[in-house]
């Protein structure tokens, strides 16, 4: 085909577009009067559920408050992310350029944040992390425009350590999945427990998603440390309680964790959990009657039980509430919006909490113990927690 | 490391090799005697896992899941044999490899879709709940020993169908010469249908069975996978003896690599097969 046919074509072919009115409606979006917000979730996979969950969260929060953002209609865009890393600044990228949305919400995985952080760090999108504990993504690669509604990855662990020196426990086994969160949730740890003047005699370690952990339990029997403390979420959690039940460490080893070993996995691991200590921003079970009516309020429009995924889902979207309602709803007006957004108060499901300077919340961290498939919270853990945010320099 | 603790891990390591062992058998008998690459080989093993948790929760009974589950994949693995890989044993690998990965995706979503995506736990049977104590600290669950069990009577098994029934004499003549054994009347269309399910079956069996200590979660099929692969590339592809060996040997790599070497664990038994490999390029023991 000659370069002209082509020409010509293309041209008709715009032209055709254009007066059909399929390239028109683009254009006027972009100054349109709806807030433009994007979801970019996992709505497949392993993490299928809590981007659900998530999903869920903001919605509730925002039709609680009559469906708009400082009074204006909102048009929702959704991309699933798929937990997928190698994708996440090309799914970013489908919300940030091609949508044009005013503000991105997501995500859960770590590895994909990195990916939308690149994104928003270049685009100056606003962007509310409902999940992901990335320590990155509000320390050394901080942005104005990046807010967390969730944790660090070591933010729980963080306040562990002076826990387990209290009960005694002065020399502790660590043991985890040698990856990022793993990592990290090291720091946390290693950090409280010797400042609380503990030792930590072995640290081990098995890559990830590796389940085989039985080497691994007969060296903690035989290095007898007071306590064991460990993180792992999901299926590998499951599977780490019942085979330290099953080796018999169980009652005579006292095994401490991340919050996230006895998230969603009480039921499959069964009352070989029973008596594990962890420490986290939330519990299902917090007797409080801000928690109980939200739990209610959730029950009831989504048929289902909220777990912390949703309150954090829940807390994005009363954040974006709050900043928006102090612009009126001008989400291009930045300087005021995050500025309302680092002083919003967020009255959580969780307890109040506020955003450290890095932009993090500064949250307490409940003592939980497992009894009968449930975490219930005997106390709080460390109030007022704030992660360190080495590094960040909002410029 | 003293003696006690030594003799623990080699217990640890025999038996992880021997569950690895029984996911590669299926994996090296339909590569090495139909020459299918079967990469869908983890998802039996999961849908095996998931089966037993469905029968188990529902009738309470974890002996009624495993019979169930075995009948049931044998139907399964015929049925797939009849309507899907029938028609690609003549096609080339690339061909089988893309027919199996999109059935990976297909049996998640069905996964997704039936039982949802929830992490399940499956109970030890009563009788095989207790643990045996090793050291003051440390007991050692019967279940493990039980599955130990299970996978050398399944070894031994293998080792005497193949070796000395009359079917298994006809599955090793299709596999050495598969027109020389049509010609003198072997029926070699129902020795792959039967070669498949057995694969089929030992995989699902092997979920089963894994299921009370290994938790039933989604996507744990991709996992063992590759493990298996990595077991019957080192053992020789299509060599069930090969696949014991190196079973054994890529448990007692990564049990005592987790304990002595840590910062290398993940990368240990590659780095095995590696060695395998430039040493032996067919791998321990290619038929």
């Amino acid at each position: 085909m000659t370069s002209r046919r082509l020409v010509l074509t293309r041209t008709a072919a715009i032209v055709g577009a254009a007066s059909t009115g399929l390239l028109l409606p683009q254009i006027a979006r972009a100054q349109g009067n709806k807030v433009r917000v994007g979801l970019m979730l996992p709505y497949t996979g392993t993490f299928a559920q809590l981007g659900v969950a998530i999903e869920n969260g903001i919605h509730m929060a925002i039709d609680e408050k009559g469906g708009k953002l400082g009074g204006r209609e909102i048009e929702w865009f959704k991309v699933d992310d798929e937990s997928e890393p190698a994708k996440g600044v090309e799914n970013a990228n489908k919300l940030v350029q091609r949508d044009k949305v005013d503000v991105l919400i997501g995500t859960v995985h770590s590895g994909v944040q990195m990916g939308i952080q690149k994104v928003v760090r270049d685009s100056g999108t606003l962007c509310i992390i409902p999940n992901a504990g990335v320590h990155a993504a509000t320390r050394a690669l901080c942005a104005p425009n990046v807010f967390r509604t969730s944790f660090t990855n070591s933010q729980p662990t963080l306040a562990l350590g002076k826990v387990m020196v209290d009960k005694g426990h002065k020399k502790a086994v660590w043991i985890t999945w040698k990856y990022a969160a793993g990592d990290e949730a090291f720091e946390g740890f290693r950090d409280s427990y010797t400042k609380a003047g503990g030792t930590i005699i072995k640290e081990l370690g098995l890559p990830f998603p590796n389940v085989e952990f039985q080497a691994l339990l007969t060296e903690i029997a035989s290095l007898r440390p007071d306590a064991v403390a460990c993180f792992f979420a999901g299926g590998g959690a499951a599977k780490f309680i019942k085979d330290y039940a099953a080796a018999g460490l169980k009652g005579k080893i006292p095994l401490y964790g991340s919050g996230f070993l006895t998230e969603g996995v009480l039921d499959a691991a069964g009352p070989a959990a029973d008596g594990i200590i962890t420490t986290m921003h939330y519990s299902d079970s917090l007797d409080t009657p801000r928690n109980k009516q939200f739990r209610l309020a959730y029950a009831k429009t989504f048929r289902s039980q909220p777990d912390v995924y949703a309150v954090q889902g829940y807390d994005s979207g009363q954040l974006l509430l709050q900043g928006a309602a102090a612009v009126k709803g001008d989400l291009n007006n930045k300087q005021a919006l995050y500025k309302a957004m680092e002083s919003a108060v967020i009255d959580s499901p969780r307890g109040r909490w506020t955003m450290s300077k890095s932009h993090n919340p500064v949250q307490d961290i409940y003592l939980r113990v497992v009894e009968n498939k449930e975490n219930k919270v005997i106390g709080i853990a460390a109030k007022a927690l704030a992660d360190s945010g080495a590094g960040c320099k909002m410029g | 490391m003293d003696l006690a603790n030594f003799l623990i891990q080699l217990l640890n390591s025999v038996q992880y090799g021997l569950l690895l062992f029984m996911l590669a058998a299926g994996l090296t008998l339909i590569f090495g005697i139909m020459g299918v690459v079967n990469l869908a080989h983890g998802s039996f093993y999961m849908l095996g896992a998931y089966l037993a948790w469905s029968v188990s929760s529902m009738t309470g009974s974890f002996t009624l899941a495993i019979i169930l589950g075995a009948v049931l994949s044998i139907v399964f693995g015929l049925a797939l044999e009849r309507l899907l890989f029938r028609h690609f044993y003549d096609r080339d690998h690339l061909s089988q490899v893309l027919l199996t990965f999109g059935l990976i995706y297909i049996f998640e979503e069905v996964r997704s879709i039936l039982w949802g995506d929830d992490v399940h736990g499956v109970k030890i049977p009563d009788i095989l709940s207790a643990s045996l104590p090793l050291t003051d600290n440390l007991s050692y669950p019967v279940y493990r020993l039980f599955m130990s069990g299970v996978c050398i009577a399944l070894a031994i098994g293998l080792y005497l169908l193949i070796s000395k029934t009359r079917l298994g004499m006809k599955i090793r003549a299709g596999a050495f010469n598969r027109d020389m054994a049509e010609a003198l009347g072997v029926n070699i269309k129902l020795i792959h249908a039967i070669v498949f399910a057995m694969g089929v079956a030992l995989a699902t069996v092997a979920g089963m069975i894994a299921s009370p200590v290994s938790s039933v979660y989604p996507n744990m099929g991709s996992q063992v996978l590759i493990i298996s692969f990595v077991v019957v590339v080192i053992g020789g592809i299509g060599s069930v003896r090969g696949a014991l060996i190196a079973a054994l040997l890529v448990g007692l790599v990564d049990t005592f690599g987790k304990v002595l070497l840590p910062q290398l664990a993940g990368m240990l038994i590659y780095m095995l097969m590696a060695a395998v490999l430039l040493w032996k390029p067919e791998g321990l023991f290619r038929q």
